[in-house]
This record gives structure tokens, sequence and C-alpha cells, in this order.
């Protein structure tokens, strides 16, 4: 198919076709990292700038890895050495940025909605790489490569992800593509974790772990903040370990190749125990590994790789 | 001077309802007599007639909320730009709230703002100052200096007064006073979020303000208001739970007073989808069931006033971040036409928007609207059936900061008359 979308601001504005299309491409370019020289010139010339405004490492390293292998020029900015810091708006340092013509503007941010606000306001294609609360299309679409590189076909899947699914873009982002690829999701977490209206989404909720998992081909671990114990959303980490913690023995209740996924960073021994992060059904670094194939189908496409390709 | 307005159908709830011609001399209104078609005795000493044919004639409208920015804050609005944009939407009289640079805490200011207004020599300021020194929450400001300066109203709008005890006591000393308290009810430690708490917030990522922070503290008000035996005025109401309890306490007869704004009997928490930052206030747009709530509780009478709530503010603070957004919307030049859209609706009549847009306000700040001979003639002159679309960068305000840029409207204020004088006149 040809691409023509401009930005990546959400899952919710992607169709299944394109979900499809971009998954493909992913797969495609995932033997180019498996090279002993790791660079296709697809991207040459091309300028990809990554603007985080929020402390990121997995995803902007997977970003700058997956331009630099395409050969596009990968700039960094972060909100620490930007002009943010020097008072200018986010919409000024945009424009900016804008009028040095980049072909792809990478962006990260604390506050959800703000891609929406620049896509808005320039012209460059623009890539979420996670908004606030809001949304992270590139991880749910790398965990949705991760769990059909496994299992084949999204559709009729049980998905379970539990956790602090209300502070969690990751977790929107996965209950939009897993329900429009037709698998099944269902949420577990403290009361206190679980959004007002998220079944709307088109997802389950039980407060039972251990019910959340049951039968479950997938399930997807949040990390837990520590912050949020402040927040009174729970009593200790202890505590959330016992009732919300993945362990062996919890384990036992999904099916037995259930794949054991999580975003990262990991707290070992909260959320998750150290035996089932290194389990041999957990695709944890996998998810890392296609992350990168991901990203360099999402430049690839909307840098106009594909356009240019057929100009040649 | 002398100034006619015939034909018009003069409706002045619970005193006239009928088609009348109005004489005004030096300001106040000297006859109100049923239509006759001979003028020319008094036409011979006319300087002006208005013919008001096929519109309504009420009591010059009051908003008792709004924000005029200045002093401090002029580049969102000044006095001057705040008073034009009221005239234009039929307003003839407006209470400015306190939380202006510095906060209108003293004499100084409050006299600055009236004689400012004056020289404008249009719509009337009333302000309302702070409840607490620099609205800070730690000592009363001096209620007795700031009404014999001007004030006809008390509050802390923008921050809630967090300490009962507080309230309790502004509520007592106000009374001795005679001066009003209007309260803005929000529990802070329940209301950090940028939106309504619901589907809504939970589909674009935003941290959700449930209902309970604002009618906690309206549940705590009324509690205070029936222990001082005292009344209170409830601003912005824009939750079910706030106007359920509202009802009980007025069958209580305990005195408590109530308003929402246009946004809130208008709007749903739909308007924030793309993270819209014009539809960003506190407290925030509510849902369905809620806009519902706030029909019946127009209807019934629990909501006494429509206040605009007109919070000016500029690109600066609105062209950013959604979370980072400043709270608030103007609507001064939209909350008539807004009102006039629920009469249409049938939600209320135009006997209670006319109630609830100038003779409640006035009620409540100790300001006297009527149309009778012997009184000023602060009028405003609707025509029900003008159809116009809101444009908001042709506005009088200095801000545009406005959800309802570029629809159209039926029915708006013709003729804003301040103390005999046309103030506004709608091209």
């Amino acid at each position: 198919m040809t691409w023509n979308r401009k930005d990546i601001l959400d899952i919710e504005s992607l169709r299944v076709d394109e979900i499809t299309s971009i998954l493909d491409t992913a797969d495609g370019l995932k033997e180019i990292s498996q090279r002993s020289i790791k660079k296709v010139p697809t991207l040459r010339g091309k300028t990809v700038v990554l603007f985080f405004y929020e402390p990121s490492t997995r995803t902007r390293v997977s970003f700058d890895i997956a331009a630099k292998r395409l050969s596009a020029d990968a700039i960094s900015i972060s909100a620490a050495t930007s002009s943010l810091v020097k008072g200018e708006t986010l919409v000024d340092t945009a424009r900016n940025l804008e009028s040095m013509n980049p072909d792809v503007i990478v962006m990260r941010h604390s506050c959800a909605g703000t891609p929406y606000l620049l896509s808005r306001k320039i012209a460059t294609p623009i890539i979420n790489a996670g908004d606030g609360m809001h949304a992270h299309p590139t991880q749910a679409l790398l965990d949705m490569m991760t769990v059909r590189e496994h299992k084949k076909d999204l559709a009729g899947l049980q998905i379970a992800i539990v956790g602090d699914i209300a502070h969690s873009r990751v977790a929107r982002s996965n209950i939009i593509g897993f329900t429009r690829m037709g698998a099944c999701v269902r949420l577990s977490g403290p009361p206190t974790m679980i959004p007002k209206g998220v079944e709307a989404l088109g997802a389950d909720v039980t407060y039972d772990f251990d019910e959340a998992i049951s039968g479950a081909d997938v399930i997807m671990m949040l990390r837990i903040q520590k912050e949020r114990q402040q927040r009174f959303l729970f009593p200790s980490e202890r505590e959330y370990a016992n009732r919300y913690g993945l362990s062996m023995k919890r384990l036992e209740k999904a099916k037995p190749d259930a794949l054991i996924m999580h975003p990262g960073p990991l707290n070992r021994g909260v959320e998750i125990t150290p035996e089932v992060a290194d389990h041999i059904n957990s695709v944890i670094l996998c998810q890392v590994t296609n992350g990168v194939a991901l990203r360099m189908a999402l430049l690839y496409l909307v840098a106009g790789g594909m356009r240019n390709a057929a100009d040649h | 001077m002398r100034l006619i307005i015939k034909n018009g159908h003069v409706l002045d709830p619970g005193n006239i309802d009928q088609v009348a011609d109005i004489t005004i001399d030096d300001g106040i209104i000297s006859s109100l007599e049923p239509v006759t078609s001979d003028l020319s005795e008094k036409k011979s000493k006319a300087v002006r007639i208005i013919d008001a044919s096929e519109c309504y004639v009420v009591p010059g409208l009051i908003d008792m909320h709004v924000h005029l920015r200045d002093p401090g804050q002029e580049y969102k609005e000044s006095i001057e730009t705040g008073i034009q944009a009221a005239a234009a939407g039929g307003f003839t009289a407006v209470c400015c709230m306190p939380n202006t640079c510095p906060v209108n805490d003293n004499r100084q200011i409050t006299e600055y703002i009236i004689e400012t207004a004056k020289k404008c020599g249009s719509v009337k300021v009333y302000p309302v100052a702070s409840v607490s020194r620099g609205s800070k929450g730690d000592e009363l400001s001096d209620y007795g200096e700031l009404k014999d300066a001007g004030a006809v109203g008390v509050s802390d709008d923008g921050l809630p007064v967090i300490s009962s005890q507080l309230m309790r006591r502004a509520l007592e000393y106000a009374n001795g006073v005679g001066i009003s308290v209007i309260s803005h009810c929000e529990d802070p430690s329940l209301s950090e979020g940028a939106m309504n708490e619901g589907l809504m917030a939970t589909r674009l990522g935003l941290a959700g303000i449930p209902n309970a922070a604002e009618s906690i503290m309206v549940m705590r008000d009324i509690a205070l208001s029936e222990l001082t035996g005292t009344p209170v005025h409830i601003a912005h109401v824009s939750t079910k739970e706030s106007v359920h309890a509202l009802r009980d306490a007025k069958s209580r007869n305990i005195a408590v007073t109530a308003e929402t704004a246009p946004h809130y009997f208008t709007l749903t928490e739909d308007a924030v989808c793309e993270y819209d930052t014009h539809a960003k206030m506190n407290p925030p747009l509510r849902s369905n069931e809620d806009r519902a709530a706030i029909h019946k509780g127009l209807a019934d009478g629990t909501i006494d006033v429509i206040a605009t709530d007109h919070a000016p503010h500029s690109i600066l603070e609105k062209e950013v971040e959604f979370d980072r957004a400043a709270n608030g919307i103007i609507g001064l030049e939209t909350a008539l036409s807004l009102g006039l859209k629920l009469v249409e609706e049938k939600v209320i009549t135009l006997e209670s928007l006319i109630g609830k847009m100038a003779k409640n306000p006035s009620r409540i700040i100790g300001v006297p609207r009527g149309i009778a001979v012997g009184e000023p003639a602060h009028l405003t002159i609707i025509d029900p059936e003008k159809a116009f679309t809101y444009d908001v960068e042709k506005g009088f305000s200095k801000s545009r900061n406005s959800p309802f840029n570029g629809w159209e409207f039926k029915g708006r204020a013709v003729y804003t008359i301040v103390d005999g004088r046309v103030v506004f006149e709608s091209k």
C-alpha cells in the first residue's frame, strides 16, 4: 500500500490495514540489525530530530539507532539542552526546528496532547514517542509486532495488562491497538490505578489479578512508579508485590505458553519477580530488539522512504 | 436630554410584562405608558427615539462574575475593554473578581477600579474584594473599609477558602458589614487535574478532577451558612451533586444562592477532545448528566444566577501544552445569546432568564435593577430574532479565548443603556 499519513500521533487514528502494513514493514527491516554492517542507504540525506522534552533512554536510543541504520542524520534535543529552559514556548521551539527543514520530528513530552498541538502548528511530520499519560504508539506497535511474531495472529488472543493503567500511556495505546486487531484485553490492578470509564476503550476490568491472567496468551506487566505511593495509590511495594506482582506461582494460572511482556524499565521484585522476568517465555528483550525495527519502519514510511524508492 | 424607547415589549419579571413606551429624562425613567400613537408632544423635546418593536426591553443585565485583569494583567484585558465587551453583550453592570495583581484587598485598588470605570462612562463596575488578605487564606480583608470604598462582595475567586474556620468568620463578619460572600468551591487536594474526571480524561490521558472536588466544598459552605445563619453565594456551579446539595439547602431555608456559567449549561467535557485549551476551565466542563442537572437547577430556581466567569487569557497562556494552559474563557459577548438558546430550547422561560441575568444578581449584590418611573434607566433591549455568527476576532475583549467562535446565534442585545445613555448599539 502507499503510505500517505503525515504523522503518527496515536494508535486510535490508525486503521487495521495501516497497522498491518507497519508491522509487515518492520518484520522486513528487522534483518538489517542482524547484519555485520548494519546500515542501508534508504534515508540518506534525511534529517530526523529527536525532540525529547521528557527524560528517556530506551525510546530515544531506539529511535537514534533506527534512524542511523537507515542512514538518516539523527539529532537529539532534550529539555535540558533546548531553549525551552530559556522560556521559549514549545510552539516557538518547534517552529524554529521546522525552519531547519527536518524530515521527521520524533517527540516525547510529559504533557498529554502536545504532539497534536505541534502537528497543528508545523508541517513537519511528527512521530509521537510518548505524550503524558495519553499515547505511546510506537511502544504499542512494537508490542503487537512481538506478539504477532510469537503467536502468528493477534485475533482471538487473550491479553492481560496489569498494573497502573491510569498513568500508563503504554496501556492506553495497547488496549486500543490489540482490540482493534481482534484480541481481547483484560485489565487488572488496584482500583486506585484503574481509570474511570476505561471499559469504553474496549477492555474488561477485574481487580482480581488471578482472574485477569487465567487463560491469558500474553501477560503485560506495567512498571510501578515508586512516587505514586506518596499519592496514596498503593500502600507499599511489599503489599503491591503480594497482590499484583507476577510470580512463578501466579504464572501457573496463565496458559503454559503465555508470553511475558514489560515495556521497561523493570522493577524486579515489585511488579515482576526476577525469575519471571528471565523466564523462558519472557519476551521483554525481544520487545526492545523489535523496537528498533519497528521505529525503522515508521521513519521509513513517514520520511517518505517508500516514495523515494519508487522514484529511483 | 430625553430618550424615548417606543413599542418595546417591556419585561421586568414580577413587575411589568406589556408593550409600552418608555421615556427617559436625564437618565431617569420619567414615564412608562401603554403605546400611544401620538408621541408628538413628547417628541418635540426628544433628542433620540429608539424603535423597539419586536424587541424586549428588560432591566439592565448584571454579570456578577467577571475578571477584568486590571490592574496588573492589562495585556489580557483592561477595565476599558472589559466594559466594552460587557456593553456589547447587553450588560449594564459587572462585578469584577479580586484576583488582579496585586489582589484587590484594599481601598486603593477598589477605588482605582471604580474611578477607572467611571472615566469610561459606560457599564457600571462593582468590585468584589478578597475574602482574605492577598487571597492567601490567613486573615480577613478589611471588609468595612472595602465596602465604604465601593466593593459589593468578597471572594477569593480562583482559589478556594481552604480553612473552614476562616470561611465561618468571613460569613459572620461580612454579614455584620453588609457585604456579600461569594465562594469558589474547590477542594484542592481532589482537584489536581486538567479536566473533568471521566471517560474523556481517560481517553486523552489527562488527569481528572472529580465532581466531589466541588460538591464537598459546596456542602461545607452550606453547613457554614446554616451554622452562622448568614447568606453565602456559590460561584460557578458545575456538578449535579452541587445542584442536589443546593436544592436540599434551599428546601431547608438556608440562605444560599448560586450561579452557573453559560459554558456549564451549554458544553460538556466532549469539547476538550483534540486538547482544545479553549475548553479548559476551573471547574472543568462536566458530563452530559451534569449539564442536565444544571438545566434542571436553572429551571426549578435552585440556581439563581447566570454569570459568565469571563476570564480573558492571551495566546501566551492558551497556545501551550494542555496541562500548562490557563483555566477560563471569555464570555461577556456570548452569554445572553447562549441564555436565549436555553429559552429557545424551552429549558427556562425568558422571564426566568432575565431573573437570572438581572433581577437575582441585583438582589444578591444589593444593586437595584427594575423598570419603574423614577428609577435610573439601566436597560437592555433584546432582539430575540436577530441572527449573527460570533466572530471572536471582532470582539471587544482583548482576549480571544472562546470555545464559541464561529457559532451561529439567534437573539442578542441590540441596545445597552446605562443611566439613560446608549452605551452600545448593534450595527
